[in-house]
C-alpha cells in the first residue's frame, strides 16, 4: 500500500483507491483508453482482474458478485464500445439497487467533445440508470471522486455509479491523498425511522386481525433478515415476499407464503386482498406485484417502510409511511409492539385454506420432463442452500414458486429492467464471491444465448458454476402471453429451428455438458453436476415445449382476474 | 396547479441536464426552469414552474431532493414569495401606431433597449401572468420576436 503524500500517477492512484475501498475483484476487459490502467495493473497481485469476454457481461458479474456479498461490485471498462456496452448492466444494477462502481476509459480531456475515436458521452448516456456519475476532469480529484463513488454506491439506497477517467488523467501525476471521511452534502439517507411512525405502526399492528408482512430485497440490502424473522414469529404475522425479496425469511418455516404478484402464490395473492394491516419494509408496490391497483390490497390499513422517500406514494398512497433503513424499521418495531399477540388462528387457518385450495402442482404422472421437476429437485438435492441465479422469463417464475430458499442473498435475478443474458455472467460473478454453497443458474435456451461468450469467463476461471439450461426450444414466456393474450400467434418465439446443440456448444468452450430428457436423467445429472467442481457444468435439461406458469395475474389485473390452469386444454401438448 | 419550486444546486457542470433528465425520465411537466449563481459562486438556484397535482408534486420535490447534486428544494407555492420573469420583444414601428405604442410601454412599465427606423425593443419585468398579458395586449401592433426567462423566484424576507 502506499504512503498518503507520495507522488503517483493517475492509474497508480485508481488502484490504491480500489486496495483502500477493500475491493477483492475487478470484472474488466482492456482497451486503447486504459492502457496505463492496465500497464500498472500488469504488475498488481492483491487485486484480482477477472477478464469477460463482453463489457455487458462484466457488469452483470459484478452484480453477481454484488448481490451474493453484500459489497460493490466493480467494473472498468474502455471508453466508447466498452462504456456503451455497459449500459444495459448498469440500468438492471439501478432497477434492481445493487451496489455497483463502474469505471469506464475516456479519451484524452483535450479531445472531448471532438467526436474522437472511440468517444461516447457515458457520463451523459447514463444519467437517468445511475445513482450518480462523475467525469474526473484533474488527477488531483481522482481519489476523492472514488471515495464519493463508493459511499454512494453502498449507502442509503444502493445502486449502481460511473466514473469517467480520460486518458491523461491517468497519466498525469499528483501526491495521492486519500480522504478519511467525506462528505456530500445533497447525499443524507434517511436511515433511522421517525420514532412516532414507529410507535403508530406498532399500535395498528398490535390490534390487526388479519396483517400480513410484504418483503421485498430492501430487507435483504439492509441484512435485515434476523430482525424479520425475530418480529414476524414474536407477532405471527405471515410473510409473503417479491422476487426479489426470496430468502429474507426461510422459505420452509409455516409463516412463509412465498411470492406475492404475477406469478406469486393463490395464497399470498389471496392473503393481500384480505388483510387489514399490510406492513410492506424494503419493496416498492412494483406493478408486477400490485396489479390493478384500485383493488390492490382493498381492506388495507398500509404501513410502508422503505429507505428511498421516492417509492413512498409513488404506485400506491400509503396510510404510514416510514422511511428510514429496514433493520431499524423492523428492529424498533419488534421492540415497540406489545408481546401480548392478538389471536391470528383464523387468520392463518384462512391461508391454510387457500393453500389447499390451490397448492403449486405440476403433472408428475406422464413421466415428461417439466422445469417444475428441475427446480423441485435442485432444491431437494441442494436442500434451499444454493446460491440461486436466474435469468428471465418462465424458468424465473417457476424458480420463485419451486426453490425452497431457507437464506437470504440466496437468489440473484434480474427483476426490475427483466435483462435476458444476465444469469450467465451473474452466476460468475456470484461464484467469485462465494465459496462455501453451490451456485446454481437456471436459464432458458433464448437468454442464455445473449451473453453465451462469458463461457469462456467461467471455463477459465474454472468457475464452479452449475449452469441449469432449461430448454424448451421457445421463448417461453412471450409464448405464454401469446398463447393467452395474442390469438395464439407464435410469433417469432419459436426457436427449435434456430437453436444449436448446447451440449456441443458447451463443450466447444471445453466446458462439462450433460444431456437429460427424462426426470430420472434429470436427477441424476443433477447429482452430478452438483459434485462437480474443477469448473462450470452445463446440463440440458430438454423441458415440455408449451407449459405454463399458473397461478398467473394478467397485466394490470385484479386478484379476481387470477388464471390457475390453462383454459383451453387442446393447446397441451 | 402551478407550483414554483426552488431549488439550491452544486453550481457544476451537467447539473442542469440532471435535473431536466429526471422530469423527463419521469414524465413530469415542466413549464420553465431557469438557472443562476447565487452569493455562493459554488451553488446555483433553479426556479422549476410545474403544472402538478399533490401527489405528483410529492414526487416531483421527492425525485429533485434524491439526486445527489441538489443541495435544497423548496415549494415556494404556498410561502409568501416574490416571482418575477423578464420579457424582451421586438415589436414592428410603424409612424401611426408609435404613440400608442409607447402609451402601453409605459402602462406594463416597461423599458424602450432598443429602437431603430422600424422596429423597436422594449423589457418588461413581472409576475409571467403579466408577461402573458403584455405579450397578449402587444400581438396586434407585430410581435417580430420575443424571449421570455423564465420565472425566478425567492422569499419574501420576515
Amino acid at each position: 500500500m502506499h504512503s498518503s503524500s507520495q507522488t503517483l500517477n493517475g492509474s497508480e492512484i485508481f488502484f490504491e483507491c480500489l486496495r483502500r475501498e477493500n475491493v477483492e475483484y475487478i470484472f474488466g476487459y482492456p482497451g486503447g483508453s486504459l492502457l496505463k490502467v492496465y500497464e500498472t495493473l500488469y504488475d498488481i497481485k492483491d487485486i484480482k482482474h477477472i477478464l469477460v469476454r463482453h463489457e455487458q457481461g462484466a457488469t452483470h458479474m459484478a452484480e453477481g458478485y454484488a448481490r451474493a456479498t453484500g459489497k460493490p461490485g466493480v467494473v472498468l471498462v474502455t471508453s466508447g464500445p466498452g462504456a456503451t456496452n455497459t449500459v444495459t448492466g448498469i440500468a438492471n444494477a439501478y432497477m434492481d439497487s445493487s451496489p455497483m462502481v463502474v469505471f469506464t476509459g475516456q479519451v484524452p480531456s483535450s479531445l472531448i467533445g471532438n467526436d474522437a475515436f472511440q468517444e461516447a458521452d457515458i457520463v451523459g448516456i447514463t444519467r437517468s440508470i445511475t445513482k450518480h456519475n462523475f467525469l474526473v476532469k484533474d488527477v488531483k480529484e481522482l481519489a476523492i471522486t472514488i471515495r464519493k463513488a463508493f459511499f454512494l454506491a453502498t449507502n442509503g439506497r444502493p445502486g449502481p455509479v460511473l466514473i469517467d477517467m480520460p486518458k491523461d488523467i491517468l497519466n498525469a501525476s499528483c501526491a495521492f491523498h486519500w480522504p478519511e471521511t467525506v462528505e456530500i452534502r445533497g447525499f443524507k439517507p434517511t436511515i433511522t425511522c421517525h420514532i412516532n411512525q414507529v410507535e403508530k405502526a406498532a399500535h395498528k399492528i398490535a390490534k390487526a386481525k388479519r396483517p400480513l408482512l410484504y418483503v421485498g430485497g430492501g430487507v435483504i440490502s439492509a441484512e435485515a433478515s434476523e430482525e424479520l424473522r425475530a418480529f414476524a414469529i414474536q407477532q405471527n404475522i405471515p410473510v409473503t415476499m417479491t422476487l426479489q425479496g426470496l430468502g429474507a425469511f426461510p422459505g420452509n418455516h409455516p409463516l412463509s407464503m412465498g411470492m406475492l404478484g404475477m406469478h406469486g402464490t393463490y395464497w399470498s395473492n389471496q392473503a393481500v386482498n384480505a388483510c387489514d394491516v399490510l406492513i410492506a419494509v424494503g419493496a416498492r408496490f412494483d406493478d408486477r406485484v400490485t396489479g390493478k391497483i384500485e383493488t390492490f390490497a382493498p381492506d388495507a390499513y398500509i404501513i410502508h417502510n422503505d429507505i428511498d422517500p421516492t417509492n413512498v406514494d409513488k404506485n400506491i398512497m400509503v396510510d404510514l409511511p416510514i422511511v428510514g433503513d429496514a433493520k431499524d424499521f423492523l428492529a424498533t418495531l419488534l421492540k415497540e409492539t406489545p408481546k401480548t399477540v392478538e389471536n391470528r388462528d383464523s387468520w392463518l387457518a384462512d391461508i391454510q385454506s387457500w393453500r389447499k385450495q390451490c397448492p403449486l402442482t405440476y403433472n408428475k404422472e406422464d413421466g415428461a420432463l417439466r422445469t417444475e421437476f428441475v427446480i423441485d429437485e435442485v432444491s431437494r438435492q441442494t436442500e434451499g442452500n444454493a446460491v440461486v441465479v436466474t435469468d428471465v422469463g418462465q424458468h424465473q417464475m417457476w424458480t420463485s414458486q419451486y426453490y425452497t430458499f431457507r437464506n437470504p442473498r440466496s437468489i440473484i435475478t434480474s427483476g426490475g429492467l427483466g435483462t435476458m443474458g444476465f444469469g450467465l455472467p451473474a452466476a460468475i460473478g456470484a461464484a467469485f464471491g462465494i465459496s462455501d454453497r453451490p451456485v446454481v443458474l437456471f436459464c432458458g435456451d433464448g437468454g442464455i444465448m445473449m451473453n453465451i461468450q462469458e463461457l469462456v469467463t467461467a471455463v477459465h476461471y474454472k468457475t464452479p458454476i452449475k449452469i441449469f439450461l432449461i430448454n424448451n426450444s421457445f421463448l417461453g414466456m412471450v409464448r405464454q402471453w401469446q398463447e393467452l393474450f395474442h390469438k395464439e400467434k407464435y410469433s417469432f418465439t419459436d426457436l427449435a429451428e434456430s437453436n444449436p446443440d448446447f451440449v456441443k456448444v458447451a463443450e466447444a468452450f471445453n466446458c462439462k455438458a450433460l444431456l437429460a430428457d427424462t426426470p430420472e436423467s434429470a436427477k441424476a445429472a443433477i447429482k452430478e453436476a452438483l459434485a462437480y467442481n474443477e469448473g462450470p457444468v452445463l446440463v440440458d435439461f430438454r423441458v415440455m415445449k408449451k407449459d405454463m406458469v399458473f397461478p398467473m395475474v394478467p397485466a394490470g389485473g385484479s386478484i379476481s382476474d387470477m388464471l390457475l390452469a390453462r383454459l383451453n386444454p387442446k393447446t397441451m401438448v | 396547479m402551478k407550483h414554483i419550486i426552488s431549488v439550491l444546486v452544486e453550481n457544476k457542470f451537467g447539473t442542469l441536464n440532471r435535473v431536466a433528465t429526471m422530469f423527463s425520465a419521469r414524465g413530469f411537466n415542466l413549464a420553465s426552469i431557469s438557472i443562476g449563481e447565487t452569493e455562493y459562486p459554488e451553488i446555483s438556484r433553479m426556479t422549476i414552474v410545474t403544472f402538478a397535482d399533490d401527489q405528483i408534486i410529492n414526487q416531483v420535490i421527492k425525485q429533485l431532493n434524491r439526486l445527489v447534486d441538489t443541495i435544497k428544494v423548496t415549494d415556494l407555492t404556498k410561502q409568501p414569495h416574490v416571482e418575477r420573469e423578464l420579457l424582451l420583444m421586438t415589436l414592428k414601428l410603424s409612424k401611426t401606431q408609435q404613440h400608442e405604442i409607447f402609451e402601453l410601454i409605459n402602462v406594463f412599465k416597461g423599458k424602450v433597449v432598443d429602437i431603430k427606423q422600424k422596429s423597436i425593443t422594449i423589457e418588461v419585468i413581472g409576475s409571467p401572468d403579466k408577461i402573458n398579458t403584455t405579450i397578449d395586449i402587444f400581438k396586434p401592433y407585430g410581435i417580430k420576436e420575443l424571449a421570455r426567462s423564465g420565472a425566478v423566484a425567492i422569499h419574501r424576507g420576515e
